[in-house]
C-alpha cells in the first residue's frame, strides 16, 4: 500500500569519468532522473522492484 | 535588568506545529487533479500524499479550494468522488496522509520513558455526517493509534490527543532524515483494516485489521466530498490554537521537499520560459555539440532529489538550445544526473548549433 510505482524501466548514467551517477527511470510514466541515494523514495522503490526481481536497471550507454 | 516572562504559556511557543503545509495554502504541482483513485502519490498540495490500498472502482477528483474556515486558512484540501465504489474488496483503502522525518519528532520522546502525548487538531466538513479516522503510526517501531471523528455539512474543529507511548523503553525514532512517523486521515477501507477492533486507547504493535474499523467510505456516493486545513499536531494534551505561518516560511518548508523552477501557480510541463534556468553563453561560442551546467535548488533538499527537466514548451525530458541573434530551439535532447541535495548537472549531449539551453526543473525529496 505504501509504494505501488508502476516503474516501466531504468537505465544508469555514467558521469564524464565513466562512474555510475544516477537512474534514468520512466516511473508512473514520466521520465526522471534518480539519484543513487537510498534515501530517496524512487531509487528505494527501485531497489525493492529489483530486489523483487520484476526489474532490471539497465548498464549506462 | 531583564525582567522574565511570567506569561510564557499564554503565548504557545512558535513551531509547535509539526505539520508542514497544514492551511493548505502551498501547491507547488497543481492546484486540481482529476480521476485519481488508481495509484498513490503526491498530486497537488504540498506534503499531503494520497495513500491507495488494492485496486479500487472509486475515484475522485483533488483540489487545493479557497473554501476554508474564516480567520484559520483560505485554503483548504477538497476531495470529491467522481467514481462510487460500494463493493469494497478487503484490501481497499484510501488515505490523505502525511510523513514526518525522524529528526523532527524527536520532541515527542516516543518510545522511551518520559514519552509525551500527542494532540492533533483539524477543520473538517463534508457533505454529510461520515465517521473517519486519524492514524498516529510509528514507522520506526510499527506502532499505532487511531481515533474517528465525525463530520458535518459546517466546518468543525476536531481535538484528538493520542496516549503517550514509551513502548519497551528502548525504542525511539531514529533520529534521522528518514520517514518515522505518519498522520493519517483513513476515509475508505476493506475488510483488511477494517475487520477487527479499533485500536484507540493505547499505542500498539500494528495489527493492520485494527487501524480503521468503524470508519465510513468516501466512495459510498460521487455525492460525497471531504474538505480539511487548519491541520496541525503537537506534543501534549492540549489543542492550542492552529498556528498562522506566512507563506515564505511555508513554503521554504516546503521546498525541503519538492521544489520547481516554475513560478507558485504554474503547473510543472506548462509552456512558458519564466523562471527557467540557463546555462548562459558567449556570443561566438555555439556547438551542435554537448553543453551542460550544475543548477543549484533555492532550498537544500532532505535527500539527494529525483529531477524531472522540461524543455520550455513543456516537453520532458527535454531542454531548448539557444543561439544569439538566431533563436531557440525546443525539444533538444536533455538529462540530468548527479543530484546532491543542493544541486543537480543537466547537460544537452547533442541538438541544433547553441550557446547554451534553457531548463526547467522539478526537484522531488519527498518521503
Amino acid at each position: 500500500m505504501e509504494n505501488n510505482m508502476n516503474i516501466a524501466s531504468a537505465q544508469y548514467v555514467s558521469d564524464m569519468d565513466g562512474n555510475n551517477s544516477g537512474v534514468q527511470a520512466t516511473i508512473d510514466g514520466q521520465t526522471m532522473s534518480v539519484p543513487l541515494d537510498p534515501a530517496n523514495r524512487h531509487y528505494a522503490e527501485i531497489l525493492r522492484q529489483v530486489e523483487a526481481g520484476t526489474i532490471t536497471i539497465a548498464d549506462a550507454d | 535588568m531583564t525582567k522574565a516572562r511570567t506569561n510564557a504559556s499564554a503565548s504557545p511557543a512558535v513551531g509547535r506545529n509539526m505539520v508542514i503545509n497544514g492551511a493548505m495554502n502551498v501547491a507547488q504541482r497543481a492546484t486540481s487533479v482529476t480521476g485519481l483513485g488508481a495509484a498513490s502519490g503526491y498530486f497537488t498540495l504540498d506534503r499531503w500524499y494520497i495513500a491507495e490500498g488494492d485496486a479500487s472502482a472509486g475515484r475522485f477528483t483533488m483540489s487545493q479550494t479557497a473554501d476554508g474556515p474564516n480567520g484559520i486558512s483560505a485554503n483548504c484540501l477538497k476531495l470529491d468522488c467522481t467514481t462510487a465504489d460500494t463493493s469494497i474488496a478487503a484490501g481497499e483503502a484510501l488515505i490523505l496522509r502525511q510523513r514526518f522525518e525522524g529528526q523532527n519528532v524527536q520532541r515527542i520522546g516516543k518510545g522511551v520513558a518520559g514519552a509525551k502525548q500527542i494532540t492533533v487538531s483539524f477543520y473538517v466538513k463534508a457533505n454529510a455526517a461520515f465517521t473517519f479516522g486519524v492514524e498516529l503510526f510509528d514507522e520506526d517501531n510499527a506502532r499505532q493509534i487511531t481515533k474517528l471523528f465525525a463530520t458535518t455539512t459546517d466546518w468543525v474543529r476536531h481535538e484528538l490527543t493520542f496516549a503517550a507511548d514509551e513502548d519497551d523503553g528502548s525504542s525511539p525514532f531514529v533520529d534521522d532524515n528518514a520517514n518515522s512517523f505518519i498522520l493519517a486521515f483513513w476515509l475508505h477501507g476493506g475488510a483488511t483494516f477494517t475487520g477487527g477492533t479499533l485500536n484507540t486507547a493505547t499505542f500498539a504493535n500494528n495489527t493492520n485489521a485494527n487501524r480503521a474499523a468503524g470508519i465510513g467510505s468516501f466512495f459510498s456516493s460521487t455525492d460525497n466530498n471531504f474538505f480539511i486545513t487548519g491541520v496541525q499536531m503537537e506534543v501534549g494534551p492540549v489543542a492550542t490554537e492552529f498556528e498562522q505561518e506566512d507563506i515564505s516560511t511555508t513554503l521554504a518548508k516546503c521546498e525541503r521537499y519538492f521544489e520547481k523552477t516554475y513560478n507558485q501557480g504554474v503547473n510543472p510541463a506548462t509552456e512558458t520560459p519564466l523562471g527557467a534556468d540557463s546555462t548562459g553563453g558567449v556570443t561566438g561560442n555555439n556547438s551542435t555539440g554537448e553543453i551542460g551546467s550544475r543548477f543549484s535548488f533555492r532550498t537544500t533538499k532532505r535527500a539527494a532529489p529525483t529531477v524531472v527537466i522540461y524543455d520550455l514548451a513543456g516537453n520532458t525530458p527535454k531542454v531548448t538550445r539557444g543561439l544569439y541573434g538566431t533563436g531557440t530551439s525546443a525539444n533538444q535532447t536533455g538529462a540530468a544526473s548527479s543530484q546532491s541535495q543542493n544541486s543537480v548537472f543537466i547537460n544537452s549531449a547533442s541538438g541544433d548549433n547553441a550557446s547554451e539551453f534553457y531548463v526547467h526543473f522539478t526537484a522531488d525529496a519527498e518521503l
